[in-house]
Formats: structure tokens, sequence, C-alpha cells
């Protein structure tokens, strides 16, 4: 099925936060450091400081994960750290709040959240209320533009960025497409498989970064595996960002706020080698 | 029965003017269906489309799938007439499709054959699938063995509690079996476990999933796989009773079994179709599996479709006797069919199907699965509404030997001492219990410490060694190579 893709206000146009900072990064020489946290864990209060904290420690972009019931893309540490904040009460709602308190720093914060959660919110009021909340936008590790429209529409509307995912498997025709639907910079799963520490990130990456450009995305970021700053260093040598997320989870899961400080400053000056 | 006339297509069921309902194939049923995957998946879901559509248009494979459903599934499975078992439910005639009995015991067998010839067809070499009762995993572990492929099942923690039995047998056939320990260790967990090695494996790997839900293809392709339920049971009750029946009855989890049987008289305007969904302890209370009763529209594992979830979107824990129903989702078609009126569908409590299921044993000597249970409590109520006149058909689905122990607990049939290591069944069981693997649990450590998790001798590295004994060396019953440690995670 490759139902044509109509994309409003078409990439390029409008006012890209995401898009803005991952250049200032690269004006800066290196890429742009996107890290990942979920909301809610381990509570509220403690996840939007650790949050802040990554932004002072030289993190570009925030990532702010919906914790959710179902998480297929996610490995064991995000995984475990969405169902202690589930535990823990966490609501949608929160998420708005994190995004204005992280915002606040100055930060482009993207919001990372499987489909059926806006679903049921509602797709335009969810757009509505995380561009009145300072948000730049989402990432959607399950909604590929095919069956986006109404997503595509909404944050037109709403003026925010849409980061879908394109992978190794995706073919030239797909990631034209995709390509072409995002606004701010297209997420490159570097491998084949779900969220993680990974040993090495592999040549993969590289390829699809190299392939996505030439189908015409104008910023990629490689995710998947991503955890030290050597790694971050190699990545940030081909791609516009580097996005981490399980290990600024698991340091914030042993070692506080003070811990994510660290892993997100090591890794900040990864990419600025 | 006074069946309303089925929706004309062309208004609101979202098929072109004229068409048939019969003839929906996906991505979309009305506004249910589509594929809400990751990306990575794309590209595997559209090989799997083409090479079914070829696959299925193919005289050779169809020859081939029918030949091993002759001499090897059973087929065609027989119908039997229930006149006692009627009797309790106003004296119409009631006639049983006997999917309980074709190899493995339920109707699962239908659609893993059928994917298991495609996998080979694909070129790909390794299955996986998530199971609830067990019967979907053993009929895959069935079919890779038949057919040589490497089979991974992955199943919720507390199934595999529920359904010991179950686990053992698809160990048995060679298969690996991975309890997920994550959310709620039931089925909804399997399907996100089995989504995650699929990703990360997709290359030699087909994700032989069991029932009529998840992304495009698959509710087309299952429901294509069972729809020898329906032709055939169709032929037989009119070569019995010289007319269509006037209602046909299945139970509903996913709904494989139901659109098996439903799908050949979509378009027979005057038989009604039930669909009995697993009502717990009552949709009122909560605890139930009942998406379309008491579900609302949204995406799950994959499709837009009738789910259990909060006011936030997160998917709600299903609640159901019966672990082959306890799955808080349902496939789009059947969404669809509830949305247009085409068919309807009705919870029945965990204490109504057990009821029904003691009722088809003491009447008929046959012992159904709890699962089936809830379709035949639900041919009891249309037999009274009918009437001696009314014809009512019920897919029995399958066989009940792997609820024997349940039965036990509910009926109190064996004394205390005879349950020394029981817990009630109806509770939920803490963490620790009594299932023992050597398997690593999904989303947990590994049970048998002291295997290194990577390099020589890891459990990556022996599961390359042949684990059906005939290896030399001794037998090496703990190193199933887990599937999660694939893909590197």
């Amino acid at each position: 099925m490759t139902a044509a893709v109509t994309t409003p206000g078409a990439a390029g146009t409008g006012s890209s936060r995401t898009g803005a900072a991952i250049d200032a990064a690269r004006e800066r020489g290196g890429a742009a450091l996107v890290g990942y946290l979920p909301v809610g864990f381990p509570d509220l209060a403690t996840s939007v400081e650790a949050a802040r904290a990554m932004v002072a420690e030289g993190v570009d972009v925030v990532e702010l994960g919906l914790p959710y019931s179902d998480p297929v893309m996610d490995g064991p540490v995000i995984q475990a750290a969405a169902q202690a904040a589930l535990e823990g009460g966490f609501r949608v709602r929160d998420v708005l709040t994190a995004v204005e308190q992280v915002a606040a720093t100055g930060a482009a914060v993207l919001v990372m959240t499987y489909w059926n959660p806006v679903v049921r919110y509602g797709v335009d009021a969810w757009a509505r209320d995380l561009a009145a909340a300072g948000g730049a936008g989402l990432i959607t590790p399950d909604l590929i533009p095919d069956e986006g429209q109404d997503w595509l529409e909404a944050s037109a509307a709403a003026d925010l960025d849409r980061v879908f995912l394109v992978a190794p498997s995706s073919t030239p025709q797909r990631l034209a497409s995709t390509s072409a639907a995002c606004r701010g910079f297209v997420y490159a799963a570097s491998t084949m498989g779900v969220t993680g520490v990974r040993a090495s990130v592999g040549g993969d990456a590289e390829r699809l970064v190299r392939d996505t450009r030439a189908a015409g995305a104008e910023r990629v970021c490689v995710g998947l595996g991503v955890s030290t700053a050597d790694q971050a260093a190699e990545v940030a040598g081909f791609a516009d960002g580097v996005i981490v997320g399980s290990a600024l989870v698991r340091a914030l899961g042993d070692g506080g706020v003070r811990s994510v400080g660290a892993v997100a400053a090591d890794l900040a000056a990864g990419v600025r080698r | 029965m006074s069946t309303s006339t089925p929706p004309r297509a062309g208004t609101a069921t979202g098929l072109p003017e004229g068409a048939a309902l019969s003839s929906a194939s996906g991505p979309y049923f009305g506004e249910f269906g589509g594929r809400f995957v990751p990306e990575a998946l794309v590209a595997a879901l559209d090989e799997l489309d083409a090479a079914f559509t070829q696959a299925w248009a193919d005289p050779s494979f169809r020859a081939e799938l029918d030949e091993l459903h002759r001499t090897y599934t059973g087929r065609p499975s027989i119908l039997t007439e229930a006149p006692r078992f009627a009797a309790h439910g106003g004296g119409a005639r009631v006639f049983l499709k006997r999917e309980d009995l074709n190899h493995t015991g339920s109707h699962k067998i239908n659609n893993v054959l059928g994917q298991a010839l495609l996998t080979k067809r694909m070129g790909k070499t390794r299955v996986i699938a998530e199971t609830g009762a067990g019967q979907h995993g053993v009929a895959s572990a069935t079919a890779a063995a038949l057919l040589d492929l490497e089979c991974v099942v992955y199943m919720g923690e507390r199934d595999t509690e529920r359904q010991a039995l179950n686990v053992a047998r698809m160990r048995l056939l060679g298969a690996e079996v991975v309890p997920v320990r994550t959310g709620s260790r039931t089925l909804k967990d399997a399907l996100n476990e089995a989504m995650r090695d699929w990703v990360a494996n997709v290359d030699d790997t087909h994700y032989l999933l069991g029932t009529v839900a998840g992304p495009h293809p698959f509710p087309t392709m299952v429901r294509e796989l069972h729809r020898v339920i329906g032709e055939e049971a169709r032929a037989q009750v009119l070569e019995r009773v010289g007319r269509l029946p006037d209602v046909v009855v299945a139970c509903v989890g996913g709904g494989s079994n139901a659109m098996g049987i439903f799908h050949a008289f979509l378009d027979d305007a005057d038989v009604a179709l039930l669909g009995l969904e697993a009502g717990g302890d009552g949709v009122a209370t909560g605890r139930h599996a009942s998406s379309i009763t008491g579900g609302a529209p949204g995406v799950l594992h994959g499709a837009r479709s009738m789910l259990l979830q909060d006011d936030d979107g997160q998917t709600v824990e299903s609640h159901s006797i019966s672990a082959g129903l306890d799955y808080p989702g349902v496939g789009p078609e059947h969404a669809w069919l509830a949305a247009t009126g085409r068919a309807q569908y009705r919870p029945v409590t965990d204490d109504e199907a057990m009821q029904a299921m003691r009722l088809l044993c003491r009447t008929e000597g046959i012992i159904p699965a709890i699962e089936t249970a809830h379709a035949l409590a639900g041919a009891l109520e249309e037999g009274r509404r009918l009437g001696p006149d009314g014809v009512v058909l019920v897919n029995l689905s399958g066989r009940g030997d792997k609820d024997v122990d349940t039965a036990a607990r509910w009926f109190d049939l064996v004394s205390d001492e005879d349950l020394v290591a029981a817990e009630d069944v109806r509770t939920d069981r803490a963490d620790d219990g009594v299932h023992a693997g050597p398997d690593v649990v999904a989303g947990g450590e590994p049970r048998d410490e002291g295997v290194p998790e990577q390099g020589p001798g890891s459990r990556t590295d022996r599961g390359d060694a042949p684990v059906d004994g005939s290896a030399d060396g001794p037998a090496d019953d703990g190193a199933e190579a887990p599937t999660g440690a694939r893909g590197d995670r």
C-alpha cells in the first residue's frame, strides 16, 4: 500500500523549532544531541528536573516520552521506565505540564508517543494543546505517514514538527515519501530492532543517512543503540543529530538527576568532537 | 429470526457500490484496519501481502494446502447435531461444526498450515508466534515441526501458568516457549514481544500471527485461511436441513474462528451472525474482555479497531477465565461488522460459559474448550429465542482437554488433597509462580543464571545447536536460545 501522502505546509515552510536547534548545533560544529526521557519516571517532578539537567549539560533537542501500555518499539530499559511511570499514576496531561517546564529552558521539546493516546485525546486537540504548552512537535514510532493524514493536517495547522521514522528496510520510494512528510528532521533507526544500548551502531546507519538525504531529507538524526561518547562522535560524523534514550533512562534510574547530567555532558562532548 | 437486511455496499460499509460484504479484503474495513506499525515492518508487510496474494491465486499452493488439510488436519471437519444439548435451549436444532476434531484440537491449524507453507515459499526459515491459551502456539509448533521451521512462541507468563500442559506440548514439539513478564503478562504482551522480535529478525523470520487482528494483510490473510470452516459448514447444514441456519454463533477473542465461519454467510441476508465475547465477571464490573461490547475505537497492535482502554488511551487489562479470549482488542473486520450491524456481539460471563461447557459434556459427551463454551452459551440463548423451528450453527472451535484442570477447580470435581499445589485459577497469581521452565523470560532476567549472555557458550551461541536430543553430547535441556537475545537487546 503506497497511498499518496499529501503534506499540507510542505517540509521547509513554517518555523521548525527543532530544525533551528539542529542547524544551530551544526554551525557550532559537530551534530545536535537529542536526549530522550519518559515523563513521570521516576515521578513527574524528577523527570522534568532530569530533562532540564540534560539541557544544561548540552542536549540541543529534548524528546519527552509519553509512557504507554504497549510500547512495541522499546527495549527493556524504556519499557520498564514506562511501566513504572504508569504504575506511579502517570496521566497523559502530565506530558503537557512537562513540555511547558522543559521548553522554558529554551530547548526544542518534542514528544515521542505511540499513536493511540493521541487518537484518544483527539488529534486536533492534542496538536493545539501541545503547541500552547510550547512543544515543538511529535515523534511517532508506530504511525507511518500513510496512516497519518489527520496528523499531517493538525500539525500543519498548529505549526508543529512531524518526525517520522525510516529504517534500513525502507525502500527508496518510502525514504522519499517519509522525508517529504517530515518537518524538523527524519529519524533514522540505526538497526532493525527496538530501543536499547548496543555495542556498535553499525554501517547500516551511515548508509541509511546517506540514502535518506539522497531521497530529499533536509536533516537526518540517528537513533537506536547509541549510548557512549565514542558512538555519539562516530554518528555525529555522518548525521545531523544523535538521539540517545536508553543510556539516559538507565542513568536516571541508577543514579538520579546528577547521573543524567553527567551522561548528557559526556555525550555532548562526543557530538562536538 | 427477523434478521434485518445487511447494509448495502456503498452505504456505511466503505465498499464500492454493489460490492458484496464478503469481498472486503483490507487494508481497511470501513474505518477499521490499516497498518499502524513501525516503519521497519512496512517492507515485511508489503512482502507478505504480495506473497500471500500471489500464493492464494496459485492453484498449486491451494492444492498443496488442501492436501495437507485432507491428510493431516482431518478436513473436512464433521457437523454434529446436538439434540440433548439443544433440549436445554428451547428445542431449536443445534449443529456443531467440529473444529475441535482437527489435528491439534482447534481451528488454529487451518491458519498455521497456510502461513507455514507461505513461510517456506518466501524462503524464510524461522517462525515466531504469540499464544494465549496455547492453542495457536501448539498449532504453530506443530506446523513448524511438520515443515522443518525453527519456532519460537511468546506466551504471557500468567498464561504459561494457566496452561502449563500446552507449554509442555509446545516444547515436546521442539518449539521454544518464551514466557513474557511485561505488562499484564498475558496475550497482548506476548503479541508486543513477538512484534519486537519480528522488527529485529525480519530477514529470516515470519511472524505467524494467530488471529484476524494486527496490521494488514494479517486480518485478511488469516480470515482467508479459516474461510474453509464456513464454506464446509454452509454446505453441510444445507445438506442436512435443506436450508441455511437462522443464526451462526462463535466465540470472539481476536476473532479468527468467528471470521472463519461467518465469512461464508456474510451475504446471506437471512442468516444472523452472533459473536460471543468474554464477559468475565460481567461487563459492568470492568473485569471482562468484551472489546466490542465494552470498548471504544482505537489503535492497538497495528490496526484501528475496538479495544479496551482508559480515558488516556492506555490499554486496559482484560479478564476472562478463558486464556484464549483474554485479549483487550479484536480483529478490525469484526469491529466493522459490528459498526455496520451485519453481526451482533454480546458478552457471556465466566459462569455462563462454564455452565454451558458442563452441559455439553453431560448431554453430548463432548468436552469443549472454555473459549468455545462462550459460543455454546450464546447458542442456548438463541435456541430459546428461535424455538423448535430454529436452526443454530455453532463453531465448536476447540476441545477442552487443556481446560480440565480449570473445570475441576470451578466445579470442585476433585478433593482438596488432589489439589495440593493448586491455587484458585480465578485469582491473579503472584509473580514467581509454579511454571518451571529453563527459558529466559522476555522482559525479565534469565532464570538459569550462570549462562553467559554474550560470547562463546552464551545462550545465543548455544541456540544454534540442535535441541532435538539427537545432537552429540549431553542433552542440553536448558539451552534453548532465548529469542530476546537476538537483535541485540
